[in-house]
C-alpha cells in the first residue's frame, strides 16, 4: 500500500505503516531473485532416448506431453521447425525415430 | 530447486478431451495456477477466478513466457530502459528516473494471449493447449510509450518501434524474443509501459520491472521484463514479428483446415468475447426456480455496447444488466435472469457481447493453423433436477 499512498489515499499509509504518502514521482521497486522449477519430467517408453537427448534442452515436457494426436506430417513439421527456427541441434539420424516416438503418442514421467 | 508442490488438478473442457491439467502453487508470487508448462512457465488461471471480480488478481494472473532464459533476479538500482536506434538522442534510464521523468498514468486493460483458448480449436492446433484461461485483467500504472519517444525524439523517416526484453534464448543462434509495432501506433498515446499492476510492481513472472501494456491488441506484443527499445526505418525482419504470430488475413482470421494460399498477417487487435463464470458447461440447477447467470465480457479493441443471451438458439437476444465501467478496455461485469426451468428438462444458454464498433461474437467457431483469435459465443447447459 505505501507505495502507492498517492493513488489509493494517504489514509491507507498513514494508519497502516505510519509513513507519510509518497510523492507521484516515485515507486517503490525492491531488488528480489526467484527460484523457477526446473521440470524434470522425462520421457518414457519405447523409443523415447533421442527425444530425451533432444527435446528437453528449451522447455520441459509438458510442452510435448499437453499437445492432441497429431499426424506423422505435424510432428515432422514441428521437429523441422526446432531445428531449423530454434536451433535445436538435433543429429539428421535422431530425427526419423523422434518423429516415430511422437506419432505414437509421447508420455512422461511424473 | 524445490519439488512443485502439486495440489490436485483440473479438466480443462479441450475439444476431443486431453484437458487433465495439474495444479501447482510451485511459482513465485504465484497462488494455485493450472500447470500448462513448467520451463519455461506457461500457467493458466483457474475459471473460478474470474467470476470473483473484474480485476484479475496478480497471483493468479496468467503467465506466458517463450525461451527459458530468464533472469532469476532484476537489480532495480541497475535495470536500464534504453531507447535507441532511429532517434534524435538514445536514452538509458534507469527506473527511478523513468518515473519521475514521465507523468503518471494509469489504465484498465485485458491481457489475452493469441492463443487463448486453442484448446477449443476442431480440428486441435499444436501449441500450447489453453482453455479459457489465458487472459487476464488489471489496473496498470506507468508512463506512456510517447512520452518516452518524445524524450529520445523519433527522427523522420521511422516505421516502427521494436521491443525486446530480459528473456533470452537458451541455446546459441536462437531468435531473440522480440515484437514490433508500427510507429504510429506506438505514440497513440494509448500504449504505455507499466511498472504497476493492480497497484504492487509486476509479479516478476508477469514483467517486472516494467512491461509493455498494448492496450486492445493480443498479448504478444505486451514485452515482459521490458528493457530496449529499437525505432526502425527499415520493416523488423525478426523472426517472432515477420513470421511467428500470423493470422490468415479474412474476417475473424477464419479459414478452412488445409486451406492453402491464404495471404497472412501479423495478429493485431482483439475481438470481442464474453464468458459466463458462474456456471459450468453443463450446470445443475433448481427446477422452478430463477436463474440468476453472470459473467465477464471485454470489447476488444473498444468497450462493451452490450451483452445479450439467447434461450433459444440465438433467434432472439435479451440485454443484460452490465455492471461498472472500469475503462473501455478492461472486463465488464454482465448479470442475467433466466426463467425458471422445469424439472427434467435442459435449457441451452448463450451469451454475446456486442462491442461499441458494432463487432458481435459470432455463431460458429473460426479456424486457423496457430489456433488464434478464437471468440465464438460461448453456450452453457443448464439441467433442472
Ligand atoms: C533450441 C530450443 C528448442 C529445442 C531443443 C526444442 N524446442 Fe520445441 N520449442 C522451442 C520454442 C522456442 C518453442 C516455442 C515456445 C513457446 O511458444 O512458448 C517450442 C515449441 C514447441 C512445441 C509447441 C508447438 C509449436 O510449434 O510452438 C512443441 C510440440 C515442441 N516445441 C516440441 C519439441 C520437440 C519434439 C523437440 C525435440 C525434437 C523440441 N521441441 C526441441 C524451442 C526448442
Amino acid at each position: 500500500m505505501q507505495r502507492f499512498a498517492s493513488i489509493f489515499g494517504v489514509f491507507c499509509a498513514v494508519t497502516i505503516l505510519g509513513a507519510t504518502a509518497q510523492a507521484k514521482d516515485s515507486f517503490d521497486f525492491k531488488s528480489e531473485s526467484f527460484d523457477l522449477p526446473a521440470g524434470e519430467r522425462t520421457f518414457t517408453g519405447p523409443g523415447a532416448d533421442p527425444v530425451n537427448n533432444n527435446c528437453l534442452t528449451c522447455h520441459s515436457a509438458g510442452m510435448v506431453t499437453v499437445q492432441p494426436h497429431l499426424s506423422k506430417a505435424t510432428w515432422e513439421g514441428i521437429v523441422k521447425k526446432m531445428i531449423n527456427v530454434y536451433k535445436a541441434p538435433v543429429p539428421e539420424a535422431d530425427v526419423t525415430p523422434i518423429v516415430d516416438y511422437l506419432s505414437k503418442g509421447p508420455s512422461a514421467s511424473k | 530447486m524445490s519439488a512443485p508442490a502439486w495440489a490436485g488438478g483440473v479438466d480443462l473442457p479441450l475439444y476431443g478431451g486431453g484437458g487433465e491439467r495439474e495444479t501447482t502453487t510451485a511459482f513465485p508470487q504465484k497462488g494455485k495456477m493450472i500447470l500448462q508448462r513448467t520451463r519455461p512457465p506457461l500457467l493458466e488461471t483457474p475459471w473460478e477466478t474470474f467470476d470473483k471480480g473484474v480485476f484479475t488478481p496478480n497471483d493468479q494472473f496468467y503467465v506466458r513466457w517463450h525461451w527459458a532464459g530468464i533472469p532469476e533476479s532484476v537489480d532495480v538500482d541497475t535495470f536500464r530502459l534504453k531507447v535507441h536506434g532511429n532517434v534524435e538522442r538514445e536514452l538509458s534510464l534507469s527506473l527511478s528516473e523513468l518515473v519521475r521523468k514521465l507523468p503518471r498514468v494509469e489504465l484498465a486493460a485485458v491481457n489475452q494471449c493469441s492463443g487463448n483458448s486453442r484448446g477449443l480449436f476442431n480440428p486441435r492446433a499444436p501449441g500450447a493447449e489453453w482453455g479459457n484461461g489465458a487472459m487476464g485483467n488489471a489496473q496498470w500504472t506507468g508512463f506512456r510509450l510517447k512520452d518516452l519517444l518524445d524524450l529520445a525524439g523519433v527522427k523522420a523517416g521511422s516505421i516502427q518501434a521494436r521491443f525486446a526484453g530480459l528473456e533470452t534464448p537458451v541455446i546459441d543462434g536462437g531468435p531473440h524474443f522480440k515484437k514490433s509495432l508500427a510507429i504510429d501506433h506506438a505514440r497513440d498515446g494509448d500504449v504505455m509501459v507499466a511498472y504497476a499492476m493492480n497497484g504492487e510492481p509486476l509479479p516478476f513472472l508477469n514483467g517486472f520491472p516494467l512491461r509493455l501494456i498494448v492496450p486492445g491488441w493480443y498479448a504478444t506484443y505486451w514485452m515482459k521484463m521490458l528493457s530496449d527499445i529499437e525505432v526502425l526505418d527499415t520493416p523488423d525482419e525478426n523472426f517472432w514479428t515477420k513470421k511467428a504470430y500470423l493470422i490468415p488475413d479474412t474476417p475473424g482470421a477464419n479459414i478452412k483446415p488445409g486451406e492453402k494460399d491464404v495471404k497472412m498477417v501479423p495478429i493485431n487487435r482483439m475481438v470481442p468475447r464474453s464468458f459466463f463464470t458462474n456456471v459450468a458447461a453443463v450446470a445443475n440447477v433448481k427446477a422452478s426456480a430463477p436463474n440468476a447467470l453472470r459473467g465477464i465480457a471485454f470489447g476488444g479493441d473498444c468497450g462493451v455496447a452490450r451483452v445479450e443471451t439467447s434461450v433459444d438458439g440465438g433467434h432472439s437476444w435479451h440485454t443484460a444488466e452490465l455492471g461498472s465501467d472500469e475503462g473501455k478496455y478492461g472486463f465488464r461485469r454482465w448479470n442475467a435472469n433466466i426463467a425458471p426451468i422445469d424439472a427434467g428438462t435442459r435449457l441451452s444458454v448463450m451469451v454475446r457481447c456486442v462491442n461499441a464498433n458494432g463487432e458481435v461474437q459470432p455463431d460458429k467457431p473460426n479456424w486457423n493453423p496457430s489456433g488464434f483469435m478464437r471468440n465464438v459465443i460461448e453456450t452453457v447447459d443448464l439441467v433442472a433436477a
